[in-house]
């Protein structure tokens, strides 16, 4: 029997029993179409990230007191003003650098209020991180310098103080002390799971005062160009430690948390992938179980078909050819269900979905595998009844 | 004919001293305890017995679907024993037509298909299988039921398109069990008379198991067996 007249054959039975089939399939669709939603999801979760600390800005090192541990607690800061002049001197231009102190605070204007984020900052701080300017300006240097009373306004801070109605030149109050709004920030969104216009920017001096501290939290550096980084990192780590010999100073790259986070959604697309796979496994369980039942219920056709001149071999691919044929549909219509559950998913929904074409082809090879090793079993019992038995059975 | 141990040029199948034992729960179970017979060219036979007497394990073995425990199975002038299972189903393929009791007709499978199954097996082309299949019908006088599947026949009707199954390789030897015991029984003698007719117009052997005593009297040859061995055969 020629593979052509084989392939006929095994069509033909599956046609024969349309809904055992199908539900045949269904397993191995649920499990291929979970593989491709599942990794496009955790592909689509890794890009977003990436692209979110890439818009932070180029070229950034980013300052922070005591070692670099993701997930271990901050360190207490011994950051002050004039170590951020002794690391504006090393990098040789004021507008490369930024810093921060944060403190949570009630802001009003009026009768409204909002508790949110206020952040002393130098003036440069547009220059090294990429934010806009909706209205308004930005501090200025002169802001910082003398500690005047002036803030710029996150997007969402401006629409619960002020609505609809332009906030520059208006009062506000941050911590019962009286400011001056010189500007509102261009919505920026969500970024690393912290909604970027929930804060207010006044200018370092100014915050020192209000907050009673002479900490800085951190500061960030923009190189020059990319291959400056390591040089500028390693000396301005250097000249702080030379400061404060009992604290340590760690400088990170925008490649080293990309690195970090890469690798945790990563390994998350992994598991998600593995879990996928286990339910393409069952489903690939499922076909060869069906393939069983219906190596026995056809055991008189299998017998007839010997008796009429069917090699052992003929009757084995006949059956084998059915368990792939039922794997790879279902590997097909799997796929197109994963894919374009995907894309709506990713059309309707905020969670970012990425369909890769190493899934789709990881899903269809493994189902068509799923279908050959499962269907082998089946197959060889088919292929190894005895005639004279095969026709006796009831 | 009996025992004769030259195999003459005639001689379709031959089984010499052949013995079948069947394992049942580690017990070995004799089914034929030694029996030689030929078939020859346009034969006309009837093997009889009660059940249990080796009748359908005979039948069998001259239709190569089992082998001998002992002893020897020649079809066609080669010796089974030394072919594959391939080989032997090729054979089965090219000099025998089964017909059984219960038909084995494939369900949902039209006539005109269930008749061109045996001519898949030896790689015939689709268009000439077809061809073939509605010839062999139109010979069983089926032309008129081409499309229909099984449970839209009679139960003469059906046993006709199994014949045509068995014929339309052209085989040399026609081996029926039982043939008309699921049948009523006109059916059943229109069964018999075509097989007669394909007998002595086509020179095909034709074999019938049976244990209806008026059946196997209308054949040539009266095979009787019992427990085991032939303990008669007439002529």
């Amino acid at each position: 029997m020629s593979l052509t007249e084989a392939w006929r054959v095994a069509i033909d039975a599956l046609r024969a029993s349309r809904l055992r089939s199908g539900l045949t399939m269904l397993g191995v669709i649920i499990g291929v179409a979970a593989v491709v939603i599942l990794v496009a999801i955790g592909t689509g979760a890794k890009q977003t990230v990436e692209e979110q600390v890439e818009g932070l800005g180029s070229n950034l090192l980013l300052i922070v007191p005591g070692q670099v541990d993701f997930g271990a607690a901050p360190t207490v800061s011994r950051l002050r003003l004039d170590d951020v002049d002794a690391v504006i001197r090393v990098v040789g231009d004021r507008n490369l650098v930024a810093v921060a102190t944060s403190s949570g605070e009630t802001v009003r204007a009026g009768t409204r209020s909002r508790f949110t984020s206020v952040v002393g900052v130098l003036e440069t701080t547009p220059k090294v991180f990429v934010r806009s300017i909706d209205r308004g300006g930005y501090l200025s240097r002169s802001d910082v310098e003398t500690g005047r009373r002036v803030a710029v306004l996150g997007s969402a801070v401006a629409v619960t103080l002020f609505g609809e109605r332009d906030p520059v030149g208006s009062q506000i109050t941050i911590a019962g002390v009286r400011f001056r709004v010189v500007g509102v920030f261009a919505p920026l969104g969500q970024s690393l799971g912290v909604d970027r216009d929930d804060e207010v920017h006044i200018p370092i001096t100014t915050a020192q005062r209000v907050f009673d501290t002479s900490r800085v939290d951190a500061m960030a550096v923009k190189a020059p160009d990319r291959d400056s980084m390591d040089a500028l990192s390693a000396r301005i780590v250097e000249v702080l430690r030379e400061r404060h010999p009992e604290s340590e100073f760690s400088a990170v790259t925008q490649e080293q948390i990309l690195g970090v986070l890469g690798d945790i959604l990563g390994i998350l697309t992994g598991v998600l992938a593995a879990i996928a796979g286990i339910s393409l496994l069952v489903g690939g369980v499922g076909v060869s179980n069906i393939m069983l039942v219906s190596v026995r219920e056809r055991t008189r056709e299998i017998g007839l078909r010997k008796a009429v001149g069917a090699r052992p071999r003929d009757i084995g691919l006949q059956f084998l050819l059915e368990a792939v044929l039922l794997t790879t549909i279902g590997g097909v219509v799997g796929i197109a269900l994963g894919v374009g559950t995907a894309l709506i998913v990713a059309a309707i929904t905020p969670v970012p979905a990425v369909v890769t074409w190493w899934s789709v082809a990881l899903a269809f090879g493994v189902s068509a595998a799923v279908g050959i090793i499962f269907g082998v079993v089946p197959a060889q019992r088919a292929g190894r009844l005895d005639p004279v038995v095969a026709l006796r059975a009831e | 004919m009996i025992g004769s141990a030259e195999g003459t040029v005639t001689a379709l199948v031959a089984v010499r001293d052949a013995t079948r034992s069947y394992q049942l729960d580690g017990i070995t179970v004799p089914a034929l305890r030694g029996v030689s017979l030929t078939v020859e060219r346009g034969d006309y036979l009837a093997i009889v017995g009660p059940s249990g007497s080796g009748k359908s394990t005979l039948m069998h073995l001259l239709g190569g679907l089992d082998r001998p425990t002992s002893g020897r199975l020649l079809l066609d002038g080669r010796d089974v024993s030394s072919l594959s299972a391939a080989d032997l189903a090729r054979l089965r393929n090219e000099v025998i037509g089964f017909v059984f009791q219960s038909f084995h007709l494939l369900a949902r499978t039209s006539a005109r298909d269930n008749v061109a199954l045996p001519l898949i097996y030896r790689g015939v082309r689709k268009a000439q299988r077809r061809r073939l299949a509605e010839e062999t019908l139109a010979r069983v006088g089926l032309a008129h039921r081409l499309d229909h599947r099984p449970n839209q026949l009679s139960g003469g009707e059906q046993q006709r398109v199994a014949i045509a199954r068995a014929l339309v390789t052209e085989p040399s030897v026609l081996l029926a069990d039982e043939p008309t015991g699921n049948l009523d029984s006109a059916s059943g003698e229109a069964v018999l008379a075509l097989l007669e007719e394909l007998n002595a117009e086509r020179g095909v052997a034709v074999a019938v198991v049976t244990h209806d005593r008026g059946i196997a009297g209308r054949a040539r040859r009266q095979i009787t067996m019992r427990d085991g061995v032939i303990v008669s055969a007439v002529p």
